[in-house]
């Protein structure tokens, strides 16, 4: 029978089938952080269960860090004692722990692939739920609760329902000055924060096979803003390229005999989807977000919508819009802007400080402007250092901090204060997400570059030379 | 951690009828400290409930004596956002035991169902009736049967059903969770790991 890639991925992963009710799981990779995990070993603890496979799970600290002098104490108490718990529980169980300080330290979604711990044909899970990122793999990857961190501590298994099955098809190309970040807030501007709930989706069609590994991660990760549980790209030789030599992936023959497993890793040509999308890359222009939510997002040249055009509660709606003190019809494109985030597990890749570095360059920050660029991990910051991209961004006037989830989600000091309007190259506009009263606009990393040299909402394309984005 | 059982809930409830309400809104970030499971329904709601300077903001729900109960009626797409399982022990912490709602993001919902707390979906239209209801007698009584899978504004009678999984179901019936069962088949999970070629 025809399958779609999705399907053979999960298929071969169900340990039990439940008759109505869900499949008992196998997950291949696990990873935890230090906010989702303390409360499951602790239900280990009092069940007295045991961590069946510690080499299945991999242990950072990522999401309430610090983004400078992480040599000294974590000043805050409290999240100075959930890294302490997330060292602890690790070393209790043998489980490897890349913690703050160690050279492998950064972001899950950032660390997971760049040391081959993220494999196709895998299943993939960590108590967030950016965890869709891996998909860009072509592995099945998914934000789990804290009860599933504990489940699958004890039993390597969760007991999910198989999703239905979305593909979501991009052909042509993409326009000057368009990103992976704006494909993604294109497609959820076009599905809502819940056109793709209940869905698993496949990213299919030329945009995403033209796109960088990097990108395909900026894509996938952005699936749970629109509802989706994950979203995943079939492997191709790109994929191969970016994994082979990785420290953690297979070597030798056990790579061989991998790659004759990946191969098969794609939709067959007549497997049925449950549903079915279709864009056009050409439609994709640069997006920003104006909104409380992630599917509230217009292409940077347009002007907000009537409350009467868009889909939902009109209450709703207005109430989204005045806390960003903004009106039906405002411009996006010069709006005044008080801080630039530059990072996260969305945007916090090395080509993303390749393209904000492409705008910035000869250029200086507008002063109203506090600018907080935020590498994924250590080696995305060494990479940024051996490019040349660090020289070009201080002489620009900017700084780099250390790596970290950071003002993505403001748990550590990196908060925007209240009132404060950000551009952020992250995941989530929610109010107050990036810290108490704080307003955001999503983009990508080239609007981000563009608004952080001129102090307003700007369209990377009036700063960019064709030729200069190669 | 088995949890609660649950069988009939009748209850008053409390109205939230804003759409896409996220977990970052059900909890914030910041409160997500803890390395414990307690404490975490003060922080419900946290910046709708209270100003910056921690006093109460009179006019949200949670901080109107009018309303109470153990069930909270929330707008389309409740539970959007982050997977954080902080957002359902806010919930249950602060004395709900069932969410309604015409429409759940799915990890909110599985992280209800693994905790205790019932997410009840229902029509756009009955939604409607529950929120209109409320607002003409916030005393009006809600029935949530879980062995029926029934949903009745007590006053009206007007009713409907709600589907959840007949696993799920004698779960919660029984107060049993995952867990329990994974432990069950350790054997059989060992023996598919041995297989695996990664």
């Amino acid at each position: 029978m025809s399958k779609t890639l999705f399907d053979k991925v999960w298929d071969s992963h169900v340990v039990r089938k439940i008759e109505n009710g869900p499949d008992v799981f196998f997950i291949d990779r696990h990873f935890i952080h230090e906010v989702t995990s303390p409360v499951a070993f602790l239900g280990l603890k009092s069940r007295g269960n045991t961590v069946l496979y510690p080499e299945r799970t991999f242990a950072t600290a990522d999401h309430n860090t610090p983004t400078i002098n992480q040599h000294l104490p974590v000043e805050d108490p409290l999240s100075a004692n959930q890294l302490k718990a997330l060292e602890e529980n690790a070393a209790e169980w043998g489980i490897s722990h890349w913690g703050l300080g160690h050279k492998k330290n950064g972001i899950v979604h950032v660390v997971g692939p760049e040391n081959g711990i993220t494999l196709p044909g895998a299943t993939i899970v960590c108590g967030d739920s950016h965890t869709s990122t891996h998909g860009a793999f072509g592995a099945i990857a998914f934000g789990i609760g804290t009860s599933e961190v504990e489940m699958v501590l004890s039993t390597q298994c969760i007991m999910q329902p198989k999703p239905k099955k979305m593909r979501i098809n991009i052909n042509g190309d993409l326009g000057f000055g368009v990103t992976p970040k704006d494909v993604a807030l294109y497609i959820i501007s076009q599905l809502t924060t819940s056109g793709a709930t209940g869905y698993f989706v496949e990213y299919a069609g030329d945009v995403f096979r033209n796109m960088t590994m990097e990108g395909r991660m900026t894509v996938c990760n952005l699936s749970i803003e629109m509802g989706a549980r994950g979203g995943m790209v079939a492997p191709d030789d790109k994929t191969f390229d970016y994994i082979k030599e990785k420290p953690l992936t297979p070597k030798g023959e056990a790579w061989d005999t991998a790659m004759e497993y990946w191969k098969t890793l794609y939709t067959d040509e007549d497997a049925v989807f449950d549903k079915e999308l279709t864009f056009n890359g050409a439609d994709i222009e640069p997006m920003i977000t104006y909104g409380t939510n992630p599917g509230m997002g217009i292409g940077i040249t347009n002007h907000i919508p009537d409350a009467s055009t868009v889909e939902g509660g009109v209450a709703t709606y207005k109430k989204s819009l005045g806390y960003m003190d903004f009106n039906e019809g405002d411009a996006m494109i010069g709006k005044p802007v008080d801080y630039v985030f530059l990072g996260s597990c969305t945007n916090g890749r090395i080509e993303d400080f390749r393209a904000f570095a492409s705008i910035v360059k000869g250029k200086k920050k507008a002063e109203n402007i506090t600018a907080w660029l935020v590498p994924g991990s250590h080696e995305v910051e060494d990479l940024i250092k051996e490019e040349g991209l660090l020289d070009i961004i201080k002489e620009a006037g900017f700084t780099l901090r250390e790596p970290g989830c950071s003002a993505c989600l403001a748990m550590n000091a990196d908060k925007i204060p209240a009132g404060k309007l950000a551009v952020s190259t992250s995941n989530r506009n929610f109010e107050g997400r990036q810290g108490p009263g704080s307003r955001t606009l999503l983009a990508s990393p080239l609007v981000a570059a563009a608004t952080a040299v001129t102090g307003v909402v700007t369209d990377p394309r009036t700063l960019l030379k064709e030729q200069t984005l190669a | 951690m088995a949890y609660d059982k649950f069988n009939i809930l009748t209850s008053t409830a409390v109205p939230l009828p804003i759409e896409n309400v996220d977990t970052d809104q059900i909890i914030p970030a910041r409160f997500l400290k803890a390395t414990e499971r307690k404490g975490f329904g003060d922080n419900l709601f946290r910046d709708w409930r209270y100003h910056n300077d921690d006093t109460p903001k009179e006019d949200f729900v949670l901080n109107n004596p009018t309303y109470s109960g153990k069930i909270l009626v929330g707008g389309k797409n409740f539970g959007s956002g982050s997977s954080r399982e902080h957002a359902a022990w806010a919930v249950y912490d602060y004395g709900f035991r069932c969410v309604v709602s015409s429409f759940f993001a799915d990890i909110f919902r599985g992280n209800c169902l693994n905790i205790g707390v019932l997410p009840v979906q229902v029509s756009p239209e009955f939604l409607e009736q529950i929120f209109s209801a409320i607002e003409a007698d916030p005393k009006t009584e809600i029935e949530v049967s879980l062995p029926e899978q029934t949903i009745t504004i007590k006053a009206t009678g007007a009713s409907e059903s709600f589907e959840i999984n007949s696993y799920k179901k004698e779960n919660m019936l029984n107060g049993y969770d995952d867990i329990d069962y994974l432990t069950k088949m350790k054997s059989e999970i060992q023996e598919f790991a041995a297989a695996r070629p990664f």
